[in-house]
């Protein structure tokens, strides 16, 4: 049972292989391309590391990068077969190579379809108690300015906090001990919000404190107030972000996983109608190409017999001395 | 004759082909002046909002259009090598090589004189920016009017980035009222004072927006009563360094765009030395190969140079063939006393010709 069998005359196969150079190129390409995705992907994890709790998703960026090598490889031997391809004389060198390198090549490009697909497991935010640290507090502010959020969920978050540090307080005003004494754990939590929570959008002054007390500012409706300052949580806002970065990255990832098996495809093909003129004295004559030549189960066990055969995960040399053992008695 | 080498058929032939591939590489840098235009121009239209005047724009406008013109130039300098070496196409580009030689060297000056411009009119673009700042923080709590209604965005947004404040400094922000009317309670005590204080009724404060805040500061920013020491714990309006942006929004600018010109300095000093040794080279595959076509066998040894006589006696020459085609272009009172003879003279020449064209049919018939 013999997959995807088709006829190639000489001039067919002529130009299946100059098509197939072309196409190898632009693989080559690509595969640099994913490359680069990869350390772009890694480079925008590695500057966040700091609010990210989770390490596993470095695994994504980092198969990218190893598909790409992979793929840069596997295609620049590919344009070198083709180039080869309609030598007759040359074209047998590369026959014991051909069966490892399919091997090979179909487990890359498998292997970057499942980096496409891992996008699970990301949580972001640690858990900022104590943001009165020097560079805690710069790297909040910078990353609240620049993802356009405040605060983990939403600008609440920032009341149950005390974000202020006590050498900016004076302990001997009657506004700080109030407030001091207003809770258990003696915190100076007050109803407002730093100044990176601030939009530029809005047509009024920011207001940053006393956010909840309608009166403390003219013309201000707490309840109704949408553009004085983020509404977004930066939890959502990081979320929303990488999860562009990686739709963006995934598209691009599939596309250039069908350039890739376009490219193996045909060059099974050339070497399969290659393979039919070897020896033959007219090298110009139609023959046949084919994908697999036995069905796909078939060709999976044939595939994976050397590799059972080295994990001697099937007994055959124990099998064979067991039956080597009985005849010379 | 000026810089003279022999060239054997081997060596034009070499000229030939290492010409050709400099011209692609002259081709690729003229798209690279280009896009290197483009990009300067995006970056000054992007803040074109507190930019007063264009005039620090024909840096990138230049830049474009040489760029444009040099890729068409070394275009035909790859086609001229490609005939070069082909004795029957070559004579057809004698003309076109005089004007090609004077456009690359109207390249090469235009690109120094970029070079030059974006050092000279670093001034220039100060005080635009001067004046475009100071117009957008008057205008940043007109946020109801329209045409002004994003200043404000657009100078947070500056300020933010640029990470700088005010026009000169955060002081700036003193002397404007940048909090709009429909904000102000003016039944408050504070509000009346305050605007009782100063000629205009302005409502002045000591205080800035929000986006002056420098975050690497440890305390959470100090906004208002930025001069009363006593507003503030622990807090010297004078010895205090990180609280907002120290710099001003012009100072901050002008280097972002200075620093960008300069960064593109090298890489127009290369193309103008790639684009000097394209002519040069093209010069000498001229007179090597019209020498080899003038000699009895083709294929030998000729000379080429870069100029046939001197530097002054050519100077010379060119001014008299210009001076030659402007007078042609003139009404000359000579040429019109002379033209009433010089057309009767022409209708016996062209009798002479009817008269020489009509024999032929007649012995026909």
């Amino acid at each position: 049972m013999v997959v995807m069998k088709m006829k190639f005359p000489f001039q067919k196969r002529v130009k299946l292989a100059q098509g197939l150079w072309l196409l190898s190129w632009c693989a080559t390409v690509a595969g640099a391309t994913t490359f680069t995705l990869g350390c772009i992907l890694k480079t925008e994890l590695r500057r966040r590391a700091e609010v990210m709790d989770n390490q596993d998703i470095h695994i994504v960026p980092n198969t990218l990068m190893i598909v790409g090598l992979a793929s840069l490889g596997i295609n620049y031997f590919a344009s070198k077969i083709c180039q080869d391809a309609l030598d007759a004389g040359r074209f047998p060198r590369w026959k014991n190579f051909l069966k490892p390198y399919f091997a090979v090549s179909c487990f890359f490009t498998v292997l970057m379809l499942l980096a496409a697909g891992l996008r699970n497991g990301i949580r972001f935010y640690k858990d900022t108690d104590t943001p009165g640290r020097c560079f805690q507090k710069q790297n909040i502010d910078r990353l609240q300015m620049e993802f356009q959020c405040c605060g983990n969920n939403d600008f609440r978050d920032w009341f149950e906090v005390q974000w202020i540090s006590n050498r900016y307080l004076d302990f001997s005003s009657k506004e700080v001990k109030d407030r001091i004494k207003s809770n258990v754990d003696g915190r100076y939590l007050v109803d407002g919000v730093p100044f990176s929570c601030c939009n530029p959008s809005s047509p009024r002054p920011c207001i940053q404190y006393q956010l909840t007390n309608n009166s403390a500012h003219y013309n201000y409706d707490y309840q109704t107030e949408e553009l004085n300052i983020y509404l977004r949580g930066c939890r959502e806002a990081l979320v929303n972000y990488y999860m562009g970065l990686m739709n963006t990255i995934g598209a691009g990832v599939l596309s250039i996983f069908l350039l890739q098996g376009s490219v193996l495809v045909s060059l099974r093909l050339l070497q399969t109608a290659m393979e039919a003129v070897a020896g033959k004295e007219n090298t110009e004559i139609e023959t046949e190409g084919y994908l697999l030549e036995k069905g796909v189960k078939e060709t999976i066990m044939e595939y994976l017999d050397p590799v059972l055969k080295f994990f001697l995960l099937k007994n055959q040399v124990e099998e064979g001395s067991a039956a080597a053992t009985p005849t010379p008695t | 004759m000026l810089l003279k080498i022999t060239f054997t058929q081997q060596r034009r032939v070499r000229l030939a082909q290492g010409l050709w591939l400099m011209s692609w590489l002259a081709v690729m840098s003229g798209a690279f002046i280009f896009c290197l235009g483009v990009y300067l121009k995006t970056e000054l239209l992007r803040r074109a909002e507190v930019m007063d005047n264009t005039e620090i724009h024909v840096v990138p406008n230049i830049l474009m259009m040489v760029g444009l013109v040099s890729i068409g130039t070394n275009w035909v300098a790859t086609r001229v090598c490609q005939d070069s070496l082909d004795a029957s196409r070559f004579p057809r580009w004698k003309l076109l090589l005089m004007a090609w030689f004077a456009v690359a060297v109207l390249l090469c000056c235009l690109l120094l004189a970029v070079v030059v411009l974006s050092y000279a009119l670093q001034g220039r673009l100060e005080e635009s920016l001067k004046v475009g700042l100071r117009n957008g923080i008057r205008f940043y709590k007109d946020t109801d009017v329209p045409g002004r209604c994003f200043q404000k965005e657009t100078i947070d947004r500056l300020q933010m980035e640029f990470r700088c404040c005010g026009n000169n400094n955060f002081k700036d922000w003193f002397e404007v009222q940048w909090v709009s009317n429909r904000y102000l309670d003016f039944t408050s005590k504070d509000v009346k004072d305050r605007i009782r204080s100063n000629v205009d009724g302005r409502y002045l404060l000591d205080g800035v927006p929000f986006s002056c805040c420098n975050p690497a500061s440890p305390r959470p920013c100090l906004q208002y009563h930025l001069t009363d020491n006593s507003a503030h714990y622990s807090y010297d309006y004078q010895a205090e360094e990180l609280n907002l942006y120290s710099r001003g929004c012009r100072q901050a600018l002008t280097d972002y765009y200075m620093e960008m010109m300069n960064s593109t300095g090298p890489g127009v000093l290369s193309v103008i030395l790639i684009q000097m040794s394209v002519l040069v080279s093209l010069r000498y595959l001229q007179t090597a190969v019209e020498g080899a076509t003038a000699l009895e066998d083709p294929e030998g040894e000729s000379v080429g140079y870069l100029l046939e006589k001197g530097v002054k006696e050519t100077f010379e020459d060119v001014k008299a063939n210009v001076l030659n085609i402007l007078k042609f272009a003139q009404v000359d009172p000579s040429a019109a006393e002379g033209s009433p003879g010089a057309e009767d003279a022409e209708k016996p020449a062209d009798n002479t010709t009817e008269k020489a064209a009509s024999p032929t049919p007649s012995p026909a018939s």
